[in-house]
């Protein structure tokens, strides 16, 4: 069986449909970001992990009533308490969060308030199943933390590529990478989901993973390129892309079947995380073909045009 | 063109052996004289689970460095002060002029013409852990304590926490906790308990800086702060500081008192050797101490030279005792008062197991019940098989009869990587049971960079030996990019991830690596097999 035998499919002539493609969720995207940014205060809904706060994960044997919830919580002097089903409805879970203490002394109170409030005032059995409380000093160490791990990745990244190929490979690659990221943010942000550190693990190994299909992609420009002087290079890169078709849908296809796996079995803790990987993972393919390689060709041409060459010299020869 | 598999076809055994060691250990082998011991228990003894899979907590609590620089220096103003009155020059006051700068004293009020015999007196004295400035016009000076020797007692004053708080969880019989150090320099510690979820008793026994000093009164009782403040003229003298007094301390009032004490310490912290509950002769509970040979002199001293003065008992803070000196008390003493039976045992404890060196502050707080913990690892689990069958039912499909060579790849890649997991006593957490499915379908990528190539070598017609050549030759490149290229974003993750992450970052990069041998070398190794039957002219099923 053989889903791709002799594909020929002008990729870069259709650029302009993938620049609109993308241009319309990145923009959606930035847009629902400006949204949250304005209503509160972060471009995506954050998890505890970032905005700090205390969050009780709590089981009930009955059907939540958050209204009851509420009022139990009013009335044990509880003040600014948020409270949001979690996972399916069948769980009877509900996450019960209190924003920031700036005071890290009294950090630990908020948690067992709410214990004791829905023990003596809401009459519902129920089991805490996870308890969160990060003071304000770890949310922001959190952050710093996880903005330095991708600034390094994607530095990582464009390093490791101008040494295997070229700086404009690099550069192309990274850029791809970055419209990977946006569009996944802005997927967070459209279905309003909270990003934490697993997203944020998530996320960074999406930046690896779509270096992969890159790679990929030119790693078959570049043998290409070596065998055929004179072949313009648009056409070298649509034959390449449609060499290697066929391995980027078959191997995308697998891990996202993977993926996909987790995100339905896997179960709610990991849902932030797997929604990552799955928007990610069609998203850093379609990347590949529609991102890297114009940016690629566009660039030579703009280059050509300068007068300053001809074609795209051959990337240095492969170190293995 | 047979080839000879044999040696290959060991090293693949005695690898598989090894790592399959690495998993299980020997234990479920059925030595003489020795029970074997269940799998699938010999397996969990060896990989461990994380925290979000076992159930347990964990705190993140910061030193409060500053607290012990600030001892220490209140240790030198003592020191400077005594070294000036013995060599008979005269000052109006030493002391630390700002709170937030702890490792900065002044000295002021030094008489102008010997302003040199200072300055050479606080050199000589202290100028190996202190740098001595001023002698300006104001005829006062400055005395600092290095940074390099600030960062030293830092260091010195984190790891004495961790050991403090080791021994502390010790005696809670938590099976394997985790403590040390956290962070990036930040002075903060770890502290993992599995199967712990009820954490207030934990807490306040890690936390608590049930300090016991012993501090010279200066003044008191009085009924509260603004009284305390009217008798010493409005403001607290630098080197007093008041204290809240429990009910009955000395007043024999219900009501808490005050207390001015002079905040240098007469005894304090390590310098209590040993510590017991007991009763008195009247019933009533106390703590029996002993100091050490170096504290008890000095004890011997102040309480000699200060017979009919009271000093005053400071746990935690707070008077607890003022008893006014008898006569001279050398080493053993006994501190009696209202105490229930719980303060006495953990007053006790705390004195055995070493006071903190400074005081902890929780910065971060988890916890996961066990069930969740539970439900955890059957919803990884359940997502890991379904993963790994369509994968092996796709490749079966597509690739007929390579196929099957991918999935026994596959399935060895898997045992490898627990094995890795085995071997380095990594833990294994939630995200890296989803690190584990993310290696299901990234390694079946090697595979299928190399059944594709072969397939177009075998379209451009050439032999079936030579078109599996050429696809691993060409593939090989390609493979070590993609791999390099998502280790390099795992390491990134290790190094800035929390526990789970971490989880996540190792078995990523050990699936990687393992699927390095089995898609490269193993896969080979099964394709040569099996070439060596074909006859000339016959087709890879591909």
């Amino acid at each position: 069986m053989e889903l791709f035998r002799n594909v020929n499919v002008d990729w870069l002539g259709k650029k302009w449909y993938f620049l609109s493609f993308s241009l319309i969720f990145s923009v959606a995207g930035i847009i629902s970001m400006c949204i949250h940014f304005a209503q509160i205060g972060s471009p995506v809904p954050l998890g505890v992990d970032f905005k700090g706060g205390t969050q009780v994960q709590a089981q009930f044997q009955q059907t939540p009533d958050t209204n009851r919830i509420r009022q139990a919580m009013d009335a044990a002097g509880i003040k600014d308490v948020r409270i949001q089903g979690y996972g399916p409805a069948s769980n009877n879970e509900v996450l019960i969060s209190l924003p920031e203490q700036q005071n890290e002394a009294s950090l630990d109170e908020g948690q067992k308030q709410i214990s004791d409030a829905l023990q003596s005032r809401y009459g519902n059995p129920f089991k805490v199943r996870n308890t969160s409380v990060v003071g304000p000093t770890v949310g922001k160490q959190l952050e710093r933390q996880a903005l330095l791990a991708t600034l390094y990745s994607m530095l990582g990244m464009l390093v490791y590529l101008w040494f295997r190929f070229q700086l404009i490979y690099g550069v192309a690659a990274v850029v791809a990478c970055f419209h990977d990221t946006l569009i996944t943010v802005g997927a967070f942000a459209l279905t309003d989901q909270e990003i934490s550190l697993t997203v944020i693990a998530a996320i960074l190994t999406l930046v690896g993973y779509s270096m992969n299909d890159t790679i990929v992609v030119f790693d078959r420009i570049r043998e290409n390129l070596r065998m055929s002087r004179r072949e313009s290079l648009p056409d070298v890169v649509n034959r390449s892309i449609n060499q290697t078709l066929s391995r980027t849908v078959l191997t995308s296809g697998l891990t996202f079947l993977t993926v996909l796996s987790l995100y339905i079995f896997g179960g709610e803790v990991l849902k932030g995380f797997s929604f990552a990987l799955v928007v990610g993972i069609l998203i850093g393919t379609y990347s590949s073909i529609a991102v890297a390689a114009p940016m690629l060709v566009a660039w030579q041409e703009w280059r050509a045009r300068q007068g300053k060459v001809a074609a795209l010299p051959a990337a240095k020869r492969a170190r293995v | 063109m047979k080839k000879n598999l044999n040696g290959k076809v060991a090293l693949i055994v005695a690898v598989l052996a090894v790592f399959v060691f690495g998993i299980f250990g020997v234990s479920w082998v059925p030595w003489p004289g020795q029970a074997p011991k269940p799998l699938i228990q010999a397996m969990t003894d060896r990989v461990h689970l994380g925290l979000d899979l076992r159930g347990g907590a964990h705190l993140i609590l910061q030193v409060v460095v500053s607290e012990a620089i600030s001892a220490e220096t209140d240790n030198t103003v003592g020191r400077i002060q005594q070294d000036l009155k013995t060599a008979n020059l005269s000052f109006s006051q030493v002391y630390k002029p700002d709170p937030a700068k702890p490792a900065l004293i002044r000295v002021e009020g030094v008489t102008p013409g010997k302003g040199s015999d200072v300055r050479s007196l606080l050199e000589t004295k202290y100028s190996t852990e202190y740098d001595v400035a001023g002698g300006g016009s104001d005829s006062s000076y400055t005395v600092t304590m290095k940074p390099p020797v600030v960062t030293a007692l830092e260091k010195k004053t984190v790891q004495q926490a961790i050991e403090t708080v080791r021994d502390r969880v010790d005696t809670l019989g938590v099976s394997e906790p985790v403590i040390q150090e956290y962070g990036l320099g930040d002075n903060q510690i770890l502290v993992e308990l599995p199967g712990v979820d009820n954490l207030d008793r934990v807490k306040s026994i890690i936390q608590s800086t049930a300090r016991l000093e012993i501090h010279a009164v200066a003044g008191g009782p009085y009924k509260d702060e603004a009284e305390a403040l009217a008798s010493a003229g409005g403001v607290v003298p630098s080197d007093e500081e008041l204290i809240q007094g429990s009910g009955t301390v000395g007043t024999g009032s219900e009501s808490d008192s005050v207390w001015l004490l002079r905040r240098v310490s007469v005894v304090a912290g390590s310098d209590f050797r040993s510590a017991d509950p007991g009763t008195d002769q009247n019933g009533r509970r106390n703590v029996r101490f002993t100091l050490t040979n170096v504290a008890g002199d000095k004890f011997y001293d102040y309480t000699s030279s200060n017979v009919g003065q009271s000093m005053a008992v400071v746990m935690g803070g707070r008077v607890r005792e003022v008893a006014t000196i008898q006569s001279a008390i050398r080493d053993s003493g006994e501190i009696t008062g209202s105490f229930s039976p719980d303060e006495v045992e953990i007053l006790s404890k705390m004195l055995r197991t070493g006071a903190l060196p400074a005081s902890l502050t929780y910065l971060e707080d988890r916890t996961v019940g066990a069930s969740l913990g539970q439900d955890s690892i059957r919803e990884g689990l359940t997502a890991a098989i379904v993963g790994v069958l369509v994968v092996m039912i796709f490749m079966l499909v597509y690739y007929k009869g390579s196929g099957i060579n991918a999935d026994l790849a596959l399935f060895l890649n898997l045992v490898i990587l627990l094995g890795f997991l085995g071997f380095t006593g990594a833990t294994l957490t939630l995200p890296g049971i989803a690190g584990v499915i993310l290696t299901i379908g990234m390694g079946v990528d090697s595979n299928v960079l190399i059944f594709e190539r072969i397939r177009e070598e075998v379209r451009a017609g050439k032999a079936a030996s030579a078109a599996v050549d050429q696809g691993f030759a060409h593939a090989w490149v390609t493979i070590i990019d993609t791999h390099v290229t998502t280790i390099v974003s795992a390491a990134i993750l290790f190094m800035f991830g929390s526990g789970p992450v971490k989880g996540f970052a190792v078995t990523l990069t050990f699936g990687l690596l393992a699927n390095l041998f089995t898609a490269v070398y193993i896969s080979r190794v099964i394709f040569d097999a099996h070439l060596n039957k074909l006859k000339p002219g016959d087709l890879v099923s591909i």
